[in-house]
């Protein structure tokens, strides 16, 4: 099978790789590089398990070939922790009980960043409405939202994060 | 120590495994890489019901990557072509000669990487000949109808007649009843779509003759027995691993084909194999939910008094019967019909029937049929409600099984424990503002305007189950814990039953931490490693605190009595001078005297009293004395727009009783979630086959889940009426709101449209349904 050379920057940190051109995003983070957060849970770019940010865009990474991304950045959810601090997020989520199986949680995380970025003082609806590209099959979504807001909040208040891959 | 620093039973302790979770660093199946890794895809049946006639795997292995291809012939000369059901039926794991439903499994190629594997799938040849589907149970009964399953004795597709109550006391109170209500009631079949698909990486090591499986299931124990019966492989050479699982809702208790292809072929190559589902095989072939054909009678008296329920159910299993049950319930828990009320008589009868579609019967977060028992009897409520022009709040106050008549024996032979039903309506009537909204529909109904308010009232039953009733293939349905306490005062804790997301590893330590009086941090709860765990049957049908929960309570008083003894001579006292209190072994009347449950450990180990085992150690294998009964109250206020059909859940409101409450943070959650998949079935999901059993809804494009933006912010209370068996009063709660809130939103809807003359509608409510009645009765916009 033909290949082909990709660079990427993932998580501040940039890759060389020769890949298929049909190789998914997901797989070449979860298979060549091994950063197995991003996880894949359909295959119709319904579920939002696999979000990433692509250049500081939240797309959903089995709907995106490897070659596509070339050149360019990715942040995933093992790029979120800086120096040992948790980003606001991943804190929001883990105080306010946001997730249960953990399965969509890093996809869920992502799509969070990238609406915290756009919009640092989201309303209920403006959240619901973000990650309505992103299925939980288990929190039924209100812990979620609380924990978008405790981001929010936490960001507002001016903690010193950087959200990288943009 | 203190409870602020023992973090135990009742404190929303922040969960212990969410750390992993929330950095990315979880393992689930799919994140298990091995060195030397092939990877197996499977060939799908793209019929219903057809005969093979030819197999050519011939192009498929000439492709460069494939190492195989194996069908159901060559399984078969490893007499692993079928496999055993969990209900005692078998179930083709390869078809050697037909298949019975879309989707089935059909040949499986294994390649060096996934990309080749689906490649290879496509070059498999099979040259089919179709047979007529048989995909209606009613039809399927018919005496010409086309047999599924000619490989049994019994030359029909009626599988088993089950029955509970009493016919002839039922038929007595119905013949001399004043008001008798019917209802047919369609409950579609439904798929738990956890996002994690269901996979396997099985690897068989030679040098040490060992089979591991890294498996997404809910019972990894029962799964290894299993196993071992399907193979032969003796039991202590099999180990299962489920590591973390990506959602469970009784999907993942079935043994599926592909779980034992990946085994066989493991065997034969001596390579690991990883095979997991894409979404598309999860939603075409995994195991389904309900699929009930209910019809139902009431018979009451004119003022309201319910006297007695029969029912009768057409249930359509599927082409095998592969569901979950236990032994002696081939209909589950159904007999719980009769519900929060207490009448005369009741007669349940079940027939099981076979159908060319994929197992059914199986769970959507209920394993046992109790989902369709409270839609049965719920929906049943309103519906005489109607009839007779009662409030449906008075008409359930007024049949109540009462506080004072617990231990209540129902008429279908069920004890339930514990309740108190008017208290949690009352509450649930009282905070929502029922007479306010009540006013308001009607003002909104002179207007023209569709409002409607549904309540449920429903009884759970979880917990299985006592021995004495309860196996499945013969094991019983006890659970177990082992708590070790190191010198220093840490714990670990191994549990027979397995998290899918509902928070063990906090809530059993929680439960340790309370007994033992040590700090929640210091304890560790393993679970899922079958060489490591103890036995258990599992997680599903709210099973582990009931039985888990209660063994891992057992189990650390029993660590206690050892400690008791070991604080005496340490003290110099008596065992008997002694008290626990306050987190310490205290002497009495000199409670300043003490040992914590730290210092103590440490003498377990340096300093324990002559003849004494060393060690602090103990175990519980829990064989509940009965099951638990939760209950709630539940009311959802809808609006319908008479433009679009569409329903709203304006306000929704759960009141729960689980018992005791370990962590009321996760049971709020549990809560959260369990509604969310209420709320799916009553509105958005079902699982639609065309005339030919192609099933159409095969994606999540075609099969809806709750979005965040139309999942309402569900509203929580509870009140709390402990289990009286249960060591710590708990009940469980993970179904209660799946199986609750489905009538609730059912009986909204057609209180808005009640007026009009609607008395019952079958789920999911669509906006097209509902549009299609608005024009019926021309109020359509």
């Amino acid at each position: 099978m033909e290949t082909l050379p990709i660079q990427v920057t993932v998580n501040s940190r940039t890759y060389t790789a020769e890949v298929e051109p049909r190789l998914l995003l997901v797989h070449f983070l979860r298979d060549v590089l091994n950063l197995t957060g991003t996880h894949i849970g359909c295959d119709t770019t319904s579920c939002g398990a696999c979000t990433v940010l692509w250049n500081g865009r939240p797309v959903k990474s089995c709907t995106v070939f490897a070659v596509q991304v070339d050149g360019g950045e990715i942040l995933t959810v093992e790029g979120l922790e800086r120096d040992g601090q948790l980003h606001p997020v991943q804190e929001g989520f883990w105080e306010e009980h946001g997730l249960q199986c953990g399965f969509c949680t890093p996809g869920m995380m992502m799509t969070a960043v990238a609406l915290l970025n756009e919009n640092p003082d989201p309303t209920e609806e403006e959240i619901r409405k973000a990650i309505s590209g992103n299925l939980c099959r288990c929190t039924g979504y209100v812990n979620i939202v609380k924990a978008i807001q405790y981001a929010a909040r936490k960001l507002r208040e001016g903690a010193t994060v950087h959200v990288g891959g943009a | 120590m203190t409870a602020t620093a023992v973090r135990g039973i009742g404190v929303p302790v922040k969960r212990k495994e969410d750390p992993r979770f929330i950095r990315g660093k979880g393992t689930y199946v799919d994140d298990i890489k091995l060195p030397g890794m092939l990877f197996m895809d499977i060939v799908r049946s793209p019929y219903a019901h057809a005969r093979i006639k030819r197999i050519d795997v011939s192009k498929a292995l000439a492709m460069p990557g494939v190492i195989d291809v194996i069908t159901g012939e060559e399984l078969a000369k490893a007499n692993l072509a079928w496999m055993p059901t969990l209900m005692g039926d078998r179930q083709m794991v390869l078809p050697t000669d037909r298949v019975v439903y879309y989707a089935q499994e059909v040949a499986a190629v294994i390649a060096t990487d996934r990309y080749t594997a689906a490649d290879a799938v496509l070059a498999v040849e099979v040259e089919y000949e179709p047979l007529p589907p048989v995909l209606n149970p009613f039809e399927a009964l018919k005496p010409d109808a086309p047999l599924v399953r000619p490989d049994r004795e019994q030359k029909s597709n009626h599988i088993w007649h089950w029955e509970a109550g009493d016919k002839e006391k039922t038929d007595r109170v119905f013949q001399e009843a004043e008001v008798v209500v019917a209802q047919d009631l369609y409950i579609p079949r439904i798929h738990v779509a956890s996002i994690e698909t269901c996979g396997c990486v099985a690897n068989y090591d030679p040098a040490t003759d060992k089979l591991t499986i890294w498996m997404t299931s809910q019972a990894p124990h029962a799964h290894r027995t299993v196993f071992s019966l399907v193979t032969g492989i003796p039991e202590h050479k099999i180990r299962i691993i489920s590591p973390d699982i990506g959602g469970g809702f009784g999907g993942k208790v079935p043994v599926y084909p592909g779980y034992v292809i990946a085994t066989y072929a493991t065997l034969k190559h001596k390579k690991p194999i990883k095979w997991i589902e894409d979404r598309s095989e999860n939603l075409q072939a995994d195991s389904f939910a309900r699929d009930y054909h209910i019809h139902a009678e009431l018979a009451a008296t004119r003022d309201g008094k319910i006297r007695g329920l029969r029912v009768h159910v057409v249930a359509d299993h599927g082409a095998f019967d592969a569901a979950a049950n236990p032994s002696r319930f081939p209909a589950g828990l159904f007999s719980v019909c009769t519900g929060s009320y207490d009448m005369e008589a009741a007669h349940i009868q079940v027939d099981g029937v076979y159908t060319t579609k994929p197992p059914g019967g199986v769970a959507y977060r209920c394993s046992f049929r109790v989902t369709e028992a409270v839609h049965t009897i719920e929906r049943m409520v309103d519906i005489l409600a109607d009839e007779l022009g009662m409030d449906p709040a008075e008409i359930r106050f007024k049949n109540f099984i009462q506080p004072h008549q617990f231990p209540y024996k129902s008429p279908t032979g069920w004890e339930y424990d514990s309740g108190n039903y008017p208290a949690a309506l009352q509450k649930a009537l009282d905070m929502i503002g029922y007479q306010e909204l009540r006013r308001e529909q009607a003002e909104r109904r002179a207007r023209g305007e569709l409002m409607g308010i549904g309540i449920s009232t429903f009884t759970e039953i979880v917990g299985a189950g006592p021995s004495h009733t309860f196996d499945i293939l013969g094991i019983k349905m006890f659970d177990s814990a082992e708590i070790r306490v190191h010198p220093t005062g840490a714990v670990i804790v191994r549990i027979g039953v397995q998290t899918q997301g509902q928070g063990h590893e906090t809530t059993f330590a929680q439960i340790v931490a309370e007994e033992l009086g040590i700090p929640v941090e210091y304890i560790t709860v393993e679970h899922g490693d079958t060489d490591t765990a103890p036995y258990g049957l599992g997680t599903y049908a709210s099973r582990s605190t009931p039985t888990a929960g209660a063994a891992t309570a057992v189990a650390a008083r029993k660590i206690r009595e050892k400690a008791r003894l070991i604080a005496a001579h340490l003290l110099e006292v008596s065992p008997d001078d002694l008290e626990w209190k306050d987190y310490a072994f205290r002497v009495k009347g000199a409670p300043d005297r003490y040992k914590t449950m730290q210092e103590i450990a440490f003498a377990a180990y340096t300093n324990f009293p002559l003849g004494l085992e060393p060690g602090l150690e103990a175990e519980c294998y829990y064989d509940p004395p009965n099951l638990t009964f939760p209950f709630g109250a539940y009311v959802c206020v809808v609006d319908i727009d008479r433009g679009t059909g569409q329903v709203k859940i304006r306000e929704f409101l759960a009141v729960d009783d689980c018992g005791t409450i370990i962590n009321p943070m996760i049971v709020e959650g549990q809560i959260h979630g369990g509604l969310t998949m209420g709320m799916a079935p009553a509105l958005f999901e079902e699982i639609v086959y065309d005339e030919n059993g192609t099933m159409l809804t095969g994606t999540f494009m075609d099969y809806l889940l709750p979005t965040a933006v139309e999942t309402p912010h569900w509203k929580t209370a509870k009140t709390v009426t402990p289990s009286p068996h249960h060591p710590l009063g708990a009940k469980g709660v993970g179904e209660s709101p799946t199986i609750g809130a489905p009538p609730a939103i059912v009986n909204a809807v057609v209180d808005a449209l009640s007026h009009l003359g609607v008395r019952h509608i079958d789920i999911p409510i669509t906006p097209a349904k509902v549009y299609r009645i608005l024009q019926e009765k021309g109020v359509a916009e």
